[in-house]
């Protein structure tokens, strides 16, 4: 094959924007993973006494296990005691306002695009950062409290709504459900709580912005959202991570509960940083994410534009359970360079009348790999579940690889399962159309990747869904409105 | 405008065009016809630079710069127009975006403002009627689901909406039914001007009986083997390429 | 956990009595790699949802009887007459029973330890036990530890054999659960052509359980059709696999039919290791009782503009399972390949299962791949109005799943095959 580089290759070559570090006071502790780490997170969190017996329940667990090996990555061993797993910007004083946070993280926000002064703040927008392991700020709360509706960081959640948190953490997710989930609920430092009460459509998006920042801390963020029957609530993450040689290891567990006729939509834009072109750095980023349609109608729908980390390890999946309730994952993972990416959904019908819908599109550029991974399981009682399965891979350039593994079990015979999939590359043919009417190849690429993502963008809140076409088609100029 | 010299290219090692030789002024309107596997699609692919085509001797300016030091999307930008063959289809792009995109690409490179969403509809509207095309086709997806006909008016908007200097037409008549004929010959009728020169390809004469050509060459085994006026290309019509192509010698 | 010790002794057994046929090293290296191994358990990723591993105890391996003409006779598929026929009897090769008809100048059948010392050692030591880079598992290994008795087909170069070849597996159950262990190396030389069909029957009413492995090398402009029927007693089990490479450019059609058995895993591999190769396979299912029928295809594109093309389509009733995995690889150098898959099936009762799973694993960019899956029912339109045509419900559900499998049915190229198939078809779906 030759080495120089084509009108592909130089199109999908880009530089990592937010790999900048913030030179701030960090409380971290040390490297290693024992009890008495565990002990120390929660003693700095000033958890209640269950909290901690939870934790080492799961670490128990997490001794027990082996890092599972299915998944189509590779990576080097991880040493588990060579990671910091507490790192906090220091205070400098209790805050009482959002306008009291250390200037120097308000602009590394600044820089991210997410603006937490009050002034400049995103209409219609709620946000929570969190930097490391503890959330920052939270804005809007106040506006979101009197119609009721709690969103704040699950360690003030843990304070304040202990109830909650108890009757619902690890319901979706089991601290036993897999390697990396019992990792984070013995280690879980920070994340978002959204509790949306019986009735309540929640007027503004809800978002929280993950950022890495300390060198060789993990990131291991929890997130739990419940809508209460007839409630509504869409929900985006972002995250990003400074550019670092080192691998860095980033291990959520996200658990959604959606009751009767209540909806839940989660956005995701996931940009860690990716490693450089050797393959070097970036973030391995595993990740249990879960949702249970508890009541009958109910509604989860996941959406996610994945395109950072060095190698992702996620599907976020539905559990049917109420009958007539619906199951949606929208995604769209480009990977480039060395990237490697497993993902998926799994979407588990047990109710009656259960209806799953499924969109993957992956694009694959430079070496990477990337592998949609599903499973559509309809069990006896699914009587007249549904699903739909569409998935395309992209493939640019001749170095890199597409794969596809759906799993597919039904169980009732007045099941309707269906699975489509494709793979293709952008054509030349394509590309000289493009260019023949003076658009360059770079715009042309761009162009065509987006038309191919389309269906999955289409699904994205409209702030998100411009950051997303943008990280998606890197450097087009504005040339294409 | 366009000087062609002895030009020879390759495909697959394999040697196309064996010395082509033409001059295109501004306002005129050529006609190369020829059998199939003469040669003028690659000739069509060559001037508008793909790059699987590989030019082994000869040289071409248009505009006096030296067409192939030109990438593909530099050529369209200094005014060449290749209306396709057989027009790609691009999922998921709406013609409309991509044909803003293509406009402004070639402001920029002439040093203009890009055209804001209100001009740019307002000579999309003008330029819709001249090839009578409906709205509906250009919210869609680039020739996607189009049919032959659709493809081809098009090609044809675009070139409205380009305004290029030389338009090079790829068999624009084939697969076409006589309305759509009628329609795509307007369209290019209605774009020509002094300033403009049209480069048509076409296997038939009947395009021709709606393009009024200055001149017609026939091209065989990769030359152009006579050149006339448009009686020619009645004459081809009326005794078939066998008059032109008996005689030439294909090793000469 | 069953003990499988009883192995150790078999394998000693049968390398000091066979140690100078040639094929003592084979046995030797599977038989290591099945002790790495192991059996497949349903965390081994290609034995999810089908197990076999009690099939391996040692009740099973017992020697059998003899079979005589006239228990083969009753087993024998039509056109026999025509047929070059080849008998394995409890797994092992018997040219008694086996009849050929076309001369040695066109086919050419050996026992596989004559072939690997005579004229052909060369072919059989560059292509036995191929298919063992493909297959890591244990059961695969376990066939190559003991291969003592097989066969091997050379069909000569430039030759059509005006013959059919017919492969009939014989498990005498009569007296005692068995096991066998068939295995067959066929070479398909330039420019000829083999039409192939294989089948299996147990005797008696024992349980049986045949681990089979046939590998077929197509060479340069060669053609080959091969058909597998599988229709045997309830409690009969097997594990099939069919590793075909084409070496040369050249033309491949499969066809697995499975209806009647105990747990059937069929491995059908498929290794197009030259430009311009082209593949057809095809799988028809048709499920009752507590039938477990596992398919898994394996496409390997490792050269360029290769095209292939499979349907696969079943049907689950009773408490049956249906399981199809189909893996489609595209290496770096296999550009400009077409690769599609589709794989249909119907349930018919809540109480069997489809498992389904297509696999595409890609990395050449400049290809066309698609699979598509479906599970869903008969459709309730077409049955209604059968049904108002006044014919019965299980009849008109008989013809529609007629119907349903005649677009696979219709790539059995031999008609007297193919007719035997559907009439094998209509007894097993009429029998309620």
């Amino acid at each position: 094959m030759k080495e120089k580089q084509g009108p592909l290759e130089q199109a999908v070559s880009n530089d990592y924007k937010y790999g900048f570090v913030t030179d701030i006071d960090t409380d971290t502790i040390a490297k290693g993973l024992n009890e008495d780490v565990i002990r120390l997170i929660s003693h700095k969190k000033n958890e209640p006494e269950w909290m901690l017996e939870w934790r080492l329940k799961a670490y128990a667990y997490w001794l027990k296990m082996v890092e599972p090996d299915w998944a189509n990555v590779k990576y080097p061993i991880i040493d588990y005691q060579d990671i910091i797993y507490y790192a906090a910007p220091k205070p400098k004083k209790q805050l009482n306002s959002l306008d009291e946070v250390d200037p120097e993280l308000l602009s590394t926000f600044e820089k991210l695009g997410i603006s937490l002064s009050e002034q400049k703040r995103l209409t219609g927008v709620a946000v929570d950062v969190v930097m490391d392991s503890v959330s920052i700020a939270t804005s809007f709360k106040e506006q979101l409290a009197e119609i009721g509706v709690i969103f704040c960081s699950i360690s003030e959640a843990i304070q304040l709504h202990p109830e909650l948190v108890r009757k619902h953490l690890g319901s979706v997710v089991p601290m036993t459900d897999n390697y990396f989930a019992a990792l984070n609920s013995a280690v879980f430092t920070d994340g978002s709580f959204c509790y949306i009460p019986k009735g309540v459509r929640c007027p503004m998006e809800l978002s929280t912005y993950f950022r890495i920042n300390t060198e060789n801390a993990g990131q291991f963020e929890r997130t739990l959202i419940v809508a209460e029957d007839e409630s509504y609530v869409s929900y985006l993450e972002g995250c990003t991570a400074p550019m670092r040689d080192e691998n860095q290891l980033h291990a959520a567990v996200v658990e959604l509960i959606a009751m009767e006729k209540a909806e839940i939509k989660y956005s995701t834009v996931q940009n860690w940083y990716p490693g450089d072109k050797e393959g070097k750095g970036g973030i391995y980023n595993f990740v249990t994410k879960r949702g249970i349609c508890k009541g009958d109608h109910s509604k989860i729908s996941w959406t996610q534009v994945e395109t950072g980390s060095a190698i992702t390890w996620k599907y976020p999946s539905v559990i049917l359970k109420g009958d007539y309730s619906i199951g949606e994952f929208y995604s769209v993972a480009f990977t480039n360079n060395h990237q490697q990416a497993d993902t998926g959904t799994k979407m588990m019908h047990l109710g009656k009348n259960t209806r799953s819908r499924i969109v993957a599109k992956g694009i694959s550029a430079g070496h990477s790999q990337n592998s949609y991974r599903g499973l559509v399981r309809a069990s006896k009682q699914a009587i007249n579940a549904r699903n739909y399965s569409q998935c395309d891979s992209l493939l640019l350039g001749d170095k890199c690889g597409a794969h596809t593994f759906p799993y597919i079990e039904v169980k009732n015979k007045t099941a309707i399962v269906e699975h489509e999939a494709t793979t293709s590359k952008i054509g030349e043919d394509q590309l000289f159309y493009c260019r023949q009417r003076g658009i360059d190849p770079e715009a042309a690429v761009a162009l065509i990747v987006n038309g191919f993502a389309k269906e999955v963008m289409n699904q994205l809140p409209m702030e998100f869904a411009i950051e997303a076409q943008k990280l998606l088609t890197i450097s087009m100029e504005g040339s294409v409105g | 405008m366009l000087s062609i010299k002895n030009i020879h290219a390759n495909v697959e090692g394999k040697e196309i065009l064996k010395g082509i030789n033409l001059e295109i002024k501004a306002g005129e309107v050529h006609a190369i016809m020829g059998p199939n596997g003469s040669g003028k699609s690659t000739l069509a692919s060559v001037l508008a630079g793909r790059e699987q085509y590989e030019v082994t001797a000869g040289e071409v300016s248009f505009l006096d710069k030296d067409l192939l030091e030109l990438s593909p999307e530099d050529r369209a930008r200094e005014g060449l127009f290749l209306a396709f063959q057989y027009p790609v289809e691009i999922p998921g792009v709406s013609t409309t975006n991509f044909i803003k995109a293509a406009v402004n690409e070639k402001r920029k490179y002439h040093g203009l403002e890009p055209l804001d969403s209100v001009s740019f509809l307002k000579i999309m509207k003008e330029k819709m009627k001249l090839v009578e095309i409906d709205q509906s086709l250009l919210s869609r997806s680039i020739n996607e689901g189009f049919s032959g006909g659709e493809k081809k008016r098009n090609e044809i908007f675009q070139m409205a909406m380009l305004e290029p200097k030389l338009a090079i037409l790829d068999e624009t008549d084939s697969g076409l039914d006589i309305d759509a004929l009628r329609i795509v010959a307007n369209g290019i009728n209605k774009l020509h001007s002094p300033e403009r020169a049209v480069l048509v390809i076409t296997h038939y004469q009947r395009l021709l009986d709606y393009i009024q050509p200055d001149y017609v060459h026939v091209l065989y085994n990769g030359r152009i083997v006579k050149s006339g006026t448009k009686e020619l290309a009645l004459e081809l019509e009326e005794k078939g390429y066998d008059f032109i192509t008996e005689g030439v010698d294909l090793n000469a | 956990m069953i003990d499988l010790t009883y192995l150790n002794d078999r394998f000693e057994h049968l390398q000091q009595a066979s140690a100078d046929d040639g094929i003592a090293v084979i046995r030797k290296n599977s038989f290591d790699s099945f002790n790495k191994t192991g059996l497949p358990t349903y965390r081994t990723e290609d034995w999810k949802y089908t197990s076999i591993s009690n099939l391996f105890d040692e009740s099973f391996a017992q020697a059998g009887h003899t079979i005589t003409l006239a228990d083969l006779d009753a087993l024998r598929m039509p056109g026999h007459h025509k047929a070059n026929e080849l008998v394995f009897v409890n797994g092992r090769f018997d040219a008694t029973l086996s009849n050929i008809l076309s001369t040695d100048d066109e086919l050419t059948v050996l026992s596989l330890k004559d072939a690997a010392k005579g004229e052909y050692k060369d072919l059989v030591a560059r292509y036995l036990n191929k298919s063992s880079e493909y297959m890591k598992d244990g059961v695969h290994a376990l066939n190559g530890a003991f291969i003592e008795e097989g066969v091997f087909v050379y069909i000569h170069k430039g030759k059509t054999p005006q013959h059919p070849l017919y492969i009939y597996h014989i498990l005498d159950g009569r007296d005692h659960p068995v096991m066998a262990q068939p295995r067959g190396l066929i070479y398909v030389a330039e420019n000829s052509r083999l039409q192939l069909t294989e089948t299996y029957a147990t005797l008696g009413v024992s349980d049986s359980f045949c681990n089979g492995v046939l590998e077929v090398v197509v060479d340069q402009n060669a053609y080959v059709e091969y058909y597998k029927i599988q229709n045997d007693k309830s409690n009969a089990s097997q594990v099939s696999t069919t590793h075909i490479t084409q070496i040369g450019r050249s033309y491949v059609h499969t066809v697995t039919v499975t209806l009647n058995g105990g747990v059937v895993r069929n491995n059908m591999n498929l290794v197009l290791d030259a430009a311009g190769n082209e593949t057809h396979l095809y799988g028809l299912y048709l499920l009752k009782g507590k039938t477990h029928a596992d398919n898994h295809t394996m496409i390997d594109n490792k050269q360029p503009n290769c095209f292939s093309n499979q349907l696969y389509k079943g049907i689950a009733d009773d408490f049956s399972t249906a399981v199809f995995n189909g893996k489609i690889m595209v290496q770096p150098d296999a550009q400009k390949t077409n690769s599609f898959q589709s794989n249909k099936n119907i349930l018919l009762s809540d109480n069997a299962t489809i498992n389904t799973k297509p696999q595409l694993e890609i990395f050449a960019d400049d290809v066309k791949c698609s699979h598509g899956c479906t599970v869903g029912q008969l459709d309730e339109e077409a049955l209604f109005y059968l049904r108002a045509r006044g014919i019965p419900k299980d009849k008109a559900e008989v013809l529609l799943l007629q119907a349903y499998a005649a677009d696979v049915l219709a790539h059995i190229k031999p008609m007297a095959i193919r007719a035997y198939v559907e009439k094998l078809i209509y007894e097993h779906l009429s029998i309620v």
